[in-house]
């Protein structure tokens, strides 16, 4: 792998930058591989590493049915944080906020990680009260929750003018989360594309699954692509919304419904807001990136939804609610929208999980997924390669819904 | 947005309405299925790139609420398989 640095940087000016290496080879396909992991995004690709790097499984092909880090992770809106509700949940995304941080020395890749703090803006006593009742929790596993007044949260965030105390909801208050951040979710993709393919795991591109192949015992075997068959004993399925589209086809029913979260950005201004606001009570976030542009997301769709555009309601709800506590944003430009179809589980935590084929993982269930991604890959690593869980995911896997025992969880900013 | 027909106020924009969930199952007796039975009722949704079935409440509206069929790719509401 050619290592990215100040020097590789300014030899290759000198000749023009057309001499850079590919960051990932384009193999032909085998017949076979010890381990298929299906879709290249943030949890195939860091699942793929981590098997790799830390379990020393050499022979892994990431299938990817359109081109890698084009699905959800290319369509989020990059909050990291860790303020969960569940004590089953909380150390898990402590974790991954940490490998985050060291992710630009991890896989030699420029992050752009920015730590710049989420604050949640409270409008209803009851937040007030389930974010108090999460600080508590959080504060035991070492994450970061503080109330502020809203004198504070309007020094802190001066565009924050509304929600006045003649508002149809006043600001109550606030919470302050400085473990959050954002990054480039580009460079998430690339980087563990990278990574991964330095250490021989193989990205077949343009390679979608058309169904999971079972052996006469029952097992997985394989799965059909439109290139043809693909054996292998251990088939991880990494594929965000479309999770029982291919489950589907080994007859598994899983607990996990599909719908469309979307997300807006305007025109690029001068730096304005340097946190990540929440507002959950009126329904919509929204941080600036680097280059100016506020990005919004809102709440998703009513209903399961496949689609991956803003319906008109949405939109509109979300600019209403957004303009009642930044009414200066009218004058922002609203340049793009898109949509992302995500699974969501019965209790709304992730799955990462065995499944009754033997040989068949999946990792599901990521609302608000993007900040699990190392942890994610890493404890999903741990499973396919040792057949037990790690323990940061142990509560994660489907057992819990065979006891009924369910990790009913909050901290999605958005969904309900 | 959708327009979504009302048996007593006819055709209505979907901003009047509040989505009510999927059409779920009879809920069994637990003493009389197995117990994988039961858990499907209970977390088990149809989740197809197609039609499903879902409740909706003319909230807004009459206060009805009703039932149609959707398609989770187009937002289509369409007939759904017991429909004449
Ligand atoms: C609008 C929006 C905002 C969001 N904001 C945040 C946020 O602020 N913070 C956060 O933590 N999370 C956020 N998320 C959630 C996050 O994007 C997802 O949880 C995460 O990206 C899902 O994991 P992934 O990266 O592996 O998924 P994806 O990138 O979707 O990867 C799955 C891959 O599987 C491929 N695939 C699907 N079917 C097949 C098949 N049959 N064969 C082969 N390949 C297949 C797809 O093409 C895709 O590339 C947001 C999502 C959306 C839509
Ligand atoms: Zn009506």
């Amino acid at each position: 792998m050619q290592r990215y640095s100040l020097f590789s940087l300014a030899r290759n000016a000198l000749s023009g930058h057309r001499n850079w290496a590919r960051a990932w080879r384009s193999p032909p396909l085998q017949p076979a591989y010890d381990v298929v992991i299906i879709g290249a995004g943030g949890h195939g690709l860091a699942t793929a590493y981590y098997l790799a790097k830390e379990f020393g499984q050499k022979n892994i092909a990431v299938l990817e049915r359109g081109w890698l880090g084009g699905g959800n992770i290319a369509r989020n809106t990059v909050t990291i944080r860790s303020n969960y509700m569940r004590d089953e949940s909380i150390p898990f995304y402590v974790k991954s906020v940490a490998m985050f941080e060291d992710l630009t020395r991890e896989l030699n890749f420029n992050m752009m990680h920015s730590k710049r703090t989420m604050v949640d803006v409270v409008q209803t006593y009851s937040r007030m009260r389930e974010l108090r009742r999460r600080q508590l929790t959080m504060d035991i596993y070492g994450s970061t929750y503080e109330p502020i007044s809203t004198e504070e949260l309007r020094r802190r965030i001066p565009a924050l003018t509304g929600g006045g105390p003649d508002a149809r909801l006043p600001i109550l208050g606030g919470m302050v989360h400085t473990d959050a951040g954002v990054n480039r979710h580009d460079a998430v993709a690339w980087g563990y594309a990278r990574g991964a393919d330095a250490l021989g795991v193989e990205i077949h591109q343009k390679t979608a699954v058309q169904s999971l192949i079972r052996g006469a015992d029952g097992a997985i075997a394989g799965v059909q692509t439109n290139r043809g068959k693909v054996r292998a004993a251990k088939v991880v399925v990494a594929v965000s919304g479309h999770t029982t589209t291919v489950t589907e086809t080994a007859g598994l029913k899983l607990p996990l419904r599909t719908m469309n979260l979307t997300a807006f950005v305007s025109e690029p201004v001068k730096p304005l807001v340097d946190v990540i606001v929440n507002c959950p009570d009126s329904g919509f976030y929204f941080s600036q990136s680097d280059k100016g542009e506020m990005v919004i997301g809102g709440a998703p769709d009513a209903g399961q939804s496949f689609r991956r555009d803003i319906k008109q309601t949405v939109f509109e709800d979300t600019v209403t609610a957004m303009l009642s506590l930044f009414p200066a944003f009218q004058k922002l430009k609203l340049m793009r929208q898109w949509g992302g179809h995500l699974d969501i589980a019965h209790d709304a935590s992730p799955i990462m999980s065995k499944t009754d084929v033997a040989g068949l993982f999946i990792t599901a269930g990521w609302w608000g997924g993007y900040k699990a991604i190392p942890a994610g890959g890493l404890t999903l690593a741990h499973l396919v390669a040792r057949g037990e869980p790690h323990p940061l995911m142990a509560a994660f896997t489907l057992e819990r819904f065979r006891h009924l025992d369910f990790v009913m969880e909050s901290g999605t900013t958005t969904a309900r | 947005m959708l327009l979504i027909p009302c048996p007593f106020c006819g055709p209505r924009n979907e901003s009047e309405f509040a989505h009510g969930g999927p059409v779920r199952a009879r809920r069994p007796d637990p003493d009389a299925v197995s117990d994988a039975a039961w858990v499907e009722y209970l977390t088990v949704t149809p989740n197809p790139q197609g039609p499903v079935q879902e409740h909706w409440w003319h909230v807004r509206g009459c206060g009805t609420w009703l039932t149609l069929w959707r398609d989770t790719t187009s937002h289509d509401i369409v007939k759904g398989p017991d429909d004449a």
